[in-house]
């Protein structure tokens, strides 16, 4: 690991302004930072620990919404009940992630600014233009058996591996950040970026600006949501594919429903036309059907993750039916 | 490496209640420090990316991967390692159940397997439930699945799981 200096942000303000200094990082709770600069993938000369701001708290908000402090734990936040109630799938996606040591150590804002990354990213022996721009990406004609099936460009087809992030795509979520120009909401949906000509951004943050805290709104249908994960094994994996969805049926009609993708893309993938499918539609597999295959419509599978397609239409049919129950 | 000369920072930590006053290489990891500075090896190196769980120890209380923590951000922490469990010559009664199981086979995941089910069992305590606890609202219950779920980080390469699995049972129910 490369030599670097490390500083305490005592305030937002002087977070801020240590992060200003070129090859300085943000430091959250390290899970994902610390392993890739032992891996020599990252190499900060001067990580700046946000961990001790006062931003490990959930608090209301006036619209009946809830705001998570960047620094909240992601075991406190699944932990929390007000998540657990008023926003399951939340809960459920943190807790489908990474395992009990790696959830007391993960923060909120750290969730969101891992790594979108494949096996080539880690592997500082091999081309990868998101680590090194211009050098070729092996996965395109490589192993991607994981990989993604939408919004990938030929320079890059890596997933964003976040189960949390997944859930607040489809809740609405914003993302608060404050930075030398000031501060800035951003909608969770547009936070992530998708690769094409420009792999190696995987947010639309830019180098100076802090997460402070992520917004869900007050969401009504969000009290009745799952987050399905499929992996490889029963625990600690990546999802090969997940759903988070909520749904709200009246009179046997759908009135409201939300739906997000993991495993598929270099972002979360709100399924907005799925939902468009969806609202007003009689709740049921006919309906859960059409939607998934308009919106994997769109997918453009590669060599072996064809099944993928297939693996996200049932999951989203499986949950979609679960809920209608 | 590079030909750059390492950084040092102060920090200042309990480990098992004595204090220590530091001056390391920022890069020192936790692990790092127990093993090579303070000599307490009961925390092991696996995989050093965090996903093995040989590493195991109580931060405030809290389970965490020590190979994935930079030392130099716990001032003002106390830690607590396998070497720390017992109380006044006795052993936990995770250490105990442990002996009394077999839970283990050659024992280099073994001090990661007990610190991490004494931080999973109080997790189950303050009522956090898992991706296996089917009711989200209420309190959960600790049965053979929850254990297995909540204990996902900790590889047993000799797959002694049936035993860990048993003895956090028996340790659980006291």
């Amino acid at each position: 690991m490369r030599p670097f200096r490390y500083a305490r942000a005592a305030d937002e303000p002087g977070a801020v302004a240590a992060v200003a200094e070129p090859g300085a990082k943000f430091l959250g709770g390290g899970t994902n930072l610390v392993d890739l600069m032992r891996l020599g993938v990252e190499t900060p000369s001067l990580l700046v620990d946000v961990t001790r701001l006062p931003l490990d708290r959930v608090e209301p908000l006036e619209d009946g919404g809830l705001r998570i402090g960047a620094g909240v734990r992601n075991s406190d936040l699944a932990a929390d009940p007000r998540i657990r109630d008023r926003y399951p799938a939340l809960a459920e996606a943190v807790l489908a992630g990474a395992s009990g040591q790696l959830r007391n150590l993960a923060t909120t804002g750290g969730n969101l600014m891992q790594r979108t990354r494949c096996a080539y990213f880690q592997d500082v022996t091999m081309p990868c233009n998101k680590r090194a721009p211009g050098s070729g990406c092996p996965a395109v004609e490589g192993e991607h058996r994981n990989l993604a099936i939408l919004g990938h460009s030929e320079h890059c087809v890596a997933t964003h591996p976040s189960d949390m992030a997944v859930a607040l795509a489809a809740f609405d979520a914003t993302v608060r950040v404050v930075g030398s120009d000031g501060a800035r909401d951003i909608p969770l949906v547009e936070f992530h970026r998708l690769p094409g000509d420009a792999p190696e951004r995987d947010t639309v943050l830019r180098d100076d600006e802090l997460i402070v805290a992520v917004d869900l709104p007050r969401l009504p249908v969000a009290a009745r949501s799952r987050y399905r994960k499929v992996r490889e094994r029963a625990s600690f994996a990546f999802a090969l594919v997940s759903v988070a969805a909520a749904l709200e049926v009246r009179d046997g009609r759908i009135a409201d429903v939300r739906i997000a993708f993991g495993g598929l893309a270099h972002r979360p993938w709100r399924a907005a036309v799925a939902e468009d499918v969806l609202r007003g539609a009689v709740a049921g597999s006919e309906a859960f059907v059409a939607a998934a295959d308009a919106e994997l419509a769109a997918a453009r599978p590669l060599r072996d993750n064809a099944y993928k397609v297939g693996m996200a239409g049932a999951a989203l049919v499986q949950t979609l039916e679960e809920l209608a129950a | 490496m590079d030909g750059v000369a390492p950084e040092l920072a102060a920090v200042s930590l309990r480990v098992n209640g004595q204090e220590h006053a530091l001056e390391l290489d920022t890069r020192t990891s936790l692990l790092d420090l127990l093993r090579e500075r303070l000599g307490l090896t009961g925390a092991k190196k696996g995989c050093d990316h965090g996903q093995c769980g040989a590493c195991t120890v109580l931060v405030d209380g809290r389970r965490a991967n020590a190979c994935l923590l930079l030392a130099v951000t716990l001032d003002g922490a106390g830690v607590t390692t396998i070497e720390g469990l017992a109380a006044d010559g006795e052993l936990h009664p995770l250490q105990t159940a442990f002996i009394s199981h077999d839970g283990f086979q050659c024992g280099y995941c073994t001090p990661g397997q007990i610190c991490s089910a004494v931080g999973m069992l109080a997790e189950v305590e303050a009522g956090w439930p898992s991706h296996v606890t089917g009711d989200l609202a209420g309190a959960p219950a600790l049965d053979a699945g929850e254990i297995r779920e909540r204990m996902s980080g900790n590889i047993c390469r000799c797959g002694a799981y049936p035993n860990i699995v048993a003895a956090i049972e028996e340790a659980a129910a006291r």
